[in-house]
């Protein structure tokens, strides 16, 4: 069991565990979910679906701040490089997924959003191992 | 040629209705889809294993290799299924081969002689690290690769 304070320092020092990251991992899939839907239902990325990607990349925006603020502070994950690769992945996931589905007005561009909407969440995963 | 009659105008300003299967557009479609989860893989791949083989080369010397030239495989079929057109297409028709040889060979090697592969590549145990992904993959290639024709 830690400590008030432990759980405090961690809270504040560790970002890729915290609430957020849980909430990255939570929305990614409920967006992987209705790209999956669109896609099985034949409708490109709409609307909704764009807008969800825009949340779901501000979630992911508002993780790498915190992230770096907290390398900055001190926290030094222990595979850094590694660490640093798939944070730079998992920033520009979402977007490029965007652009490419605007590109294909088609169900296909629900899939990719879809898909990326499912990388995502193991990104997350990777960055959790990877800091140790 | 491979496919006489077949050849794809440059260009590719596909329109929305053109963008379903239309002739020689690999890259369009379910082909746009596999642009990106190839990028995504190439990237990803492409980055851990130069990470690794800058840092601890001797550790696994064979299986970094690998997980480098799979990388390689990766960005250059996403190159080929997006430029699309005879070449475009010859260039993924190869890579996806090799990407299918080479996550059954590799796979199949990494679970006879584990003690070859120290450290995990990305055709280990046939792409388990990265949920079989890269055994689905090369699959998905060269399906798409017969029905956007």
């Amino acid at each position: 069991m830690p400590s008030t304070a432990g759980r405090f320092a961690r809270r504040y020092s560790d970002p890729v565990n915290s609430a957020l990251a849980n909430a990255v991992i939570i929305g990614a899939l409920v967006l992987a979910a209705a790209g999956g839907l669109s896609t099985l239902l034949d409708r490109p990325a709409g609307r909704v679906l764009q807008l969800g990607a825009v949340i779901v990349q501000a979630l992911v925006l508002a993780l790498t701040v915190t992230t770096i603020a907290a390398v900055i502070g001190g926290d030094r994950p222990e595979e850094a490089a590694t660490f640093a690769g798939y944070g730079l992945t998992a920033f520009a996931l979402m977007p490029t997924a965007v652009v490419l589905a605007r590109m294909e007005p088609t169900r296909w561009g629900s899939a990719i959003i879809g898909g990326a909407a499912l990388i995502l969440p193991v990104l997350v995963l990777r960055l959790q191992q990877v800091h140790g | 040629m491979a496919e006489p009659g077949h050849e794809p105008e440059p260009g590719g300003a596909s329109g929305p209705a053109a963008a379903a299967a239309g002739p020689g557009r690999t890259g369009a479609g379910p082909g746009r889809a596999l642009v990106y989860v190839y990028g995504v893989f190439a990237v990803a791949a492409g980055a851990r294993a130069g990470v690794q083989i800058a840092t601890k080369f001797g550790a696994a010397p064979l299986a970094y290799s690998l997980s480098a030239l799979a990388a390689a495989i990766y960005l250059v079929a996403a190159v080929g299924l997006a430029r699309g057109g005879p070449g475009g297409r010859r260039l993924a028709l190869v890579c996806c081969t090799v990407e299918l040889v080479g996550v059954l060979a590799v796979g199949t090697a990494s679970l006879l002689w584990r003690h070859a592969f120290p450290d995990a590549t990305v055709w280990s145990a046939f792409g388990q690290g990265y949920g079989y992904v890269p055994l689905v993959l090369p699959v998905l290639g060269l399906w798409w690769l017969r029905r956007a024709r």
